[in-house]
């Protein structure tokens, strides 16, 4: 195999892995926003309070990694319901720019308080032995975690898939996306859909924080850090689109990890290069509605 | 004589969805002339297409002979086409007055300048508080729209379309939303309309289209239904049983939904 | 054709009415007394706190900055998190015009970092004010994003995010000389600010500022009456866009110094949480934001960084749940509140209870003891800091972390009810 070949093909795993954190991190934030038009500046926030769940569980509660990433998004989706039912709810019919600031404002508290807690400090997470090492795929060997996390996201793609394509539930918030005053005038409850996805999507976004943790290594300032990669994701992909979410993670992870690899001086210039000229050619994204 | 508003062949489909399909329109100077048809029908799509909010896919617009198709909302606006909305869009937090003067401001390009003061211009405002005057709103002029009653937000709806001094008017069903108490207001100010004004007015009620209208077109899923003088429709037993029987069951669901 | 009506009474009072409403109109411009307040504090305060210059030099330059924010989002509704765009290119133009064509004349550089940043401005305007919403956000994010990615990409002329250190400007009007106690700087940058103010000033009462309110209230509608919209934003964006160049060029000249930061992310938020924590669309908003920011921020952040952040972000919460329109509003508010209050004192007030008020009481408990169970599960990361720590075992720990949240959150709920409820009366009594 070429040495040009074997570049490709990390690039392709890595790039992968990343995509793979993307979409599970972004998808929850795509469907609230495309279900509400709400923008959730504190996504990344959920996010990092999971990260956060999964350090203490398996460092202070010694439960394993994967358990621990099943209970803080479990958690975290609950503890979600609560913010959506208080503080969320009022702000639907305000414009961008409230919503803005709320969520920023409660991106900032979050920080605040996990740096009160657990410190600046970035915190890393105990694996367990199989997701330590490396997996040999026959030509070359790569890092079992990447792998790991490149699984779980085929796996929650799929489920996605099917509860979003073929359940009805999903039938209901596809058709809630597409016309929020047709949906409720058939008598779908767009607000109770609106709690549901707004769970599960801080729910994924807490797993994906948990998962992260390896790759990056986890401190409170996670909450802003990565927004503006979510929120381009969401953007780039189209709000409320699955495909448009899945297409824009994979597009930017793998572009981005190439473009960190060929220019490293570049930083992130790509990522912000490629969402300018996508916007610019078509402001809802991929496969946003008009 | 070239016509106020032509629309030739019009035609819009989102996708497979054909909203507007065909549709020949005209306005001579000072027409009188209401649009109907069942709920869905494409009358606001119709009013959209005419003002440029959207394209059409295909098909003219023309307006005093001029070919508008390829303009903007703005420019077909300064060129003298005004509408009003079905859903009101005013500038709630500002003053009914502020609300004519922006209007007046646009049509003679004052907006245009950024240094001297907006009181500065006392022709602008004397012109406002006239169309308020012929409303019987002077009284309103320093309240913020958003504080006012809902029938005289759609007061100020007209007076804003009026005051950009068209010469083509298309009224989305004006007294939409208003309580029947006050109705009458509204529909009195549509009656008395400058006769020079040709007009288009989107209305459910039956008895209003019929006394204000010299031309009815009845629209139905995008298509022209039929066109004709007030005699005509009422005397048509087609659109009775395509709209009027649909009419009678929507008024009865609007009903509900008020009361 | 209205003098040609024979004067009944009804029409006096309608000319009444007429002349109120023209008068209101033609004098809303008018300089008011209470306007000079802030210039009279700002030059009071050189001669009180005269070794605190050099900080107030940098308040008036946030000032300045938020004050260009408030052009655009507080007058035209323009969202963005990404001014820091254009405080960076004067910034930056200043910088890189002293350091390699020895361009060191203040004034003459400070014009120049405004006109790049209003050029940069138009063009980057032209293309993504066609937007709303989420799209122009992430646009004007990516914008600034970009523009500190390149600067760092040639990081051998910008020096990165190590900055340009020392760099050079001649006297003031070859003659007044930076000090170190910035009280030169103090002046230049007040009467700097005080011309750009009026010009802000101007352009909001001009038919231009109007026509930019009708975008924010209502774009539809001034499609519909005929404006220009796309144009008027795409002007507006670069004479903010000049402003903050102009801000960023003052930035570089009281430090002497510039790095990447300046295009931060961060930098542009904290812009707008001036901007909204004074309040949008009020030309003094930004007087009264950036400053007390500013403070606050000197004070807080130097006790605790943590502490501060948790700070400015309960501050944008409260200010959105219940201060929309920023401390100004909020000021206007309780003067109203207290003449209403003043009127009515004499309507009798008495408690209901209603039985929701249970409800409600029970929902905050459930929050309150969320919070404290979180905090209680947290906490064991780090429990010497915390009360409570004597209990080590951590059920009772959640246990009680989570009664104590309840009932705190109920009793502070219970508080606020016992206040609104009155009020509910009341209205109910008029």
């Amino acid at each position: 195999m070429s040495h040009f070949a074997i570049i490709a093909v990390s690039i392709l795993f890595d790039g992968l892995a990343y995509a793979m954190f993307l979409f599970i991190t972004s998808v929850g934030l795509s469907v609230t926003m495309g279900l509400m038009g709400f923008v959730n500046l504190a996504h990344g926030a959920f996010a990092m309070a999971g990260g956060y769940v999964v350090v203490s569980l398996t460092r202070s509660y010694g439960i394993d990694f994967v358990p621990s990433l099943l209970i803080a998004g479990v958690v975290i989706g609950l503890i979600s319901i609560r913010f959506e039912r208080r503080l969320y709810r009022q702000l639907y019919k305000a414009t961008d720019l409230e919503q803005v600031l709320l969520t920023i404002g409660l991106a900032f508290m979050a920080i605040a308080a996990f740096t009160y807690f657990y410190g600046p400090i970035p915190k890393s997470v105990p694996l367990p032995d199989w997701l330590q090492g490396d997996v040999n795929l026959g030509f070359r060997s790569f890092p079992s975690y990447r792998a790991f996390l490149i699984a779980v996201g085929a796996v929650l793609i799929a489920v996605l898939w099917y509860a979003f394509e073929k359940t009805n539930v999903g039938a209901k918030i596809r058709a809630a996306v597409d016309n929020r005053r047709m949906a409720e005038s058939v008598g779908i409850n767009v607000d109770l859909l609106f709690t549901l996805t707004f769970a599960l999507g801080s729910a994924l976004a807490a797993m994906g924080g948990g998962l992260a943790i390896q790759l990056f290594g986890l401190t409170p300032s996670f909450a802003v850090l990565y927004l503006v990669l979510f929120l381009i994701v969401v953007a780039v992909g189209g709000m409320g689109s699955l495909k448009g979410t899945l297409l824009a993670a994979l597009a930017i992870g793998i572009i981005d990890t190439a473009g960190k690899y060929a220019f490293p001086v570049a930083g992130n210039l790509f990522i912000y290069a490629i969402t300018a000229i996508v916007l610019l050619i078509k402001p809802t994204g991929f496969f946003g509605r008009e | 004589m070239t016509a106020a508003l032509q629309v030739e062949n019009l035609h819009r489909s989102f996708g497979a969805l054909h909203v507007t399909r065909d549709v020949n329109l005209t306005l001579q100077r000072g027409a009188r002339c209401a649009l109907i048809g069942p709920n869905g029908a494409g009358k606001t799509t119709l009013i959209n297409l005419i003002t440029g909010v959207i394209r059409p896919s295909s098909g003219t617009v023309s307006l005093n002979g001029e070919d508008i198709t390829q303009l903007s909302q703005a420019d077909r606006a300064r060129r003298g086409l005004a509408r009003t909305f079905q859903i009101n869009q005013l500038f709630r937090g500002l003053s009914v007055l502020e609300n004519i003067c922006m209007a007046i401001g646009e049509r003679d390009g004052h907006n245009n300048n950024l240094w001297r003061s907006a009181g500065a211009k006392r022709e602008v405002i004397d012109e406002a508080l006239d169309h308020l005057e012929s409303l019987n709103m002077v009284d309103d002029a320093l309240h913020l729209v958003r504080n006012l009653a809902y029938g005289r937000q759609r007061l100020v709806e007209i007076a804003i379309a009026l005051a950009q001094k068209p010469r083509v008017l298309l009224l989305d069903e004006p007294a939409a939303g208003v309580p029947s108490s006050e109705s009458h207001l509204i529909l009195d100010v549509v009656a008395g309309l400058d006769p020079d004004i040709a007009v288009l007015i989107i209305e459910h009620d039956m008895d209003v289209v019929f006394r204000f209208a010299k031309e009815i077109t009845v629209l139905v899923q995008g298509a022209v239904f039929t066109q004709g003088t007030p005699d005509d429709i009422m005397n048509n037993a087609d659109v009775r049983a395509v709209y009027l029987g649909e009419e009678g069951h929507d008024a009865a669901r609007r009903g509900g939904q008020h009361g | 054709m209205s003098d040609n009506k024979p004067q009944t009474p009804a029409t006096q009072a309608g000319n009444e009415a007429r002349l109120r409403a023209m008068d209101y109109l033609v004098r809303r411009h008018y300089f008011r007394w209470a306007e000079a307040l802030p210039w009279l504090i700002a030059i009071a305060l050189f001669f009180i706190l005269p070794n605190r210059m050099t900080f107030g030099g940098q308040v008036l330059i946030m000032i300045m900055f938020a004050l260009s924010l408030d052009l655009i989002l507080g007058y035209a509704g323009i969202v963005t998190l990404g001014h820091a765009a254009f405080f960076g290119i004067g910034a930056y133009t200043v910088a890189l015009a002293s350091m390699l064509a020895g361009w060191s004349e203040p004034i003459s550089g400070l014009i120049a970092g405004g006109l790049v940043a209003g050029l940069v401005g138009a063009i980057a305007g032209w293309f993504i004010l066609r937007y709303r919403g989420l799209t122009l956000l992430m646009l004007t994010i990516a914008f600034a994003a970009m523009l500190q990615e390149s600067g760092n990409l040639r990081s051998d002329i910008t020096g990165g995010y190590d900055g340009l250190p020392g760099l050079m400007f001649d006297p003031l009007f070859g003659h007044f000389q930076y000090d170190l106690y910035g009280h030169t700087n103090y002046w230049y940058v007040l009467g700097v600010l005080a011309i750009i103010f009026y010009f802000v000033r101007r352009i909001t009462y001009s038919p231009f500022g109007q026509a930019l309110t009708g975008i924010r209230e209502n774009v539809r509608r001034m499609h519909a009456i005929g404006s220009p919209v796309h144009r008027r934003l795409v002007t507006v964006y670069a004479i903010s866009a000049a402003i903050a160049g102009i801000a960023g060029g003052l930035f570089t000249q009281t430090n002497a110094y510039v790095t990447l930061t300046v295009f931060d992310f961060d930098s542009s938020a904290k812009v707008m949480v001036m901007l909204i924590l004074g309040g949008t669309g009020r030309l003094y908003g930004p007087f009264l934001g950036a400053a007390v920011y500013m403070i606050l921020e000197d004070y807080l952040a130097k006790l605790s960084p943590t502490f501060w952040q948790l700070g400015i972000g309960l501050l944008l919460v409260l200010v959105v749940l219940f201060a929309r329109r920023g401390l100004l509003g909020l000021a206007e508010d309780i003067r109203g509140y207290f003449g209403r209050k003043a009127r009515a004192s004499s309507t009798p007030r008495r408690l209901v209870w209603k039985p929701e008020h249970w409800k409600a009481l029970a929902i905050s408990a459930l929050d309150g003891g969320i919070i404290g169970f979180v905090a209680g599960f947290a906490t064991n990361m780090k429990q010497a800091a915390l009360m409570l720590s004597f209990v080590t075992d951590l059920p009772t720990r959640a246990i009680l972390f989570t009664l104590g949240g309840a009932v705190i959150a109920a009793a502070i709920n219970a508080i606020y009810l016992l206040l609104t409820s009155r009020t509910a009366v009341e209205e109910q009594a008029s």
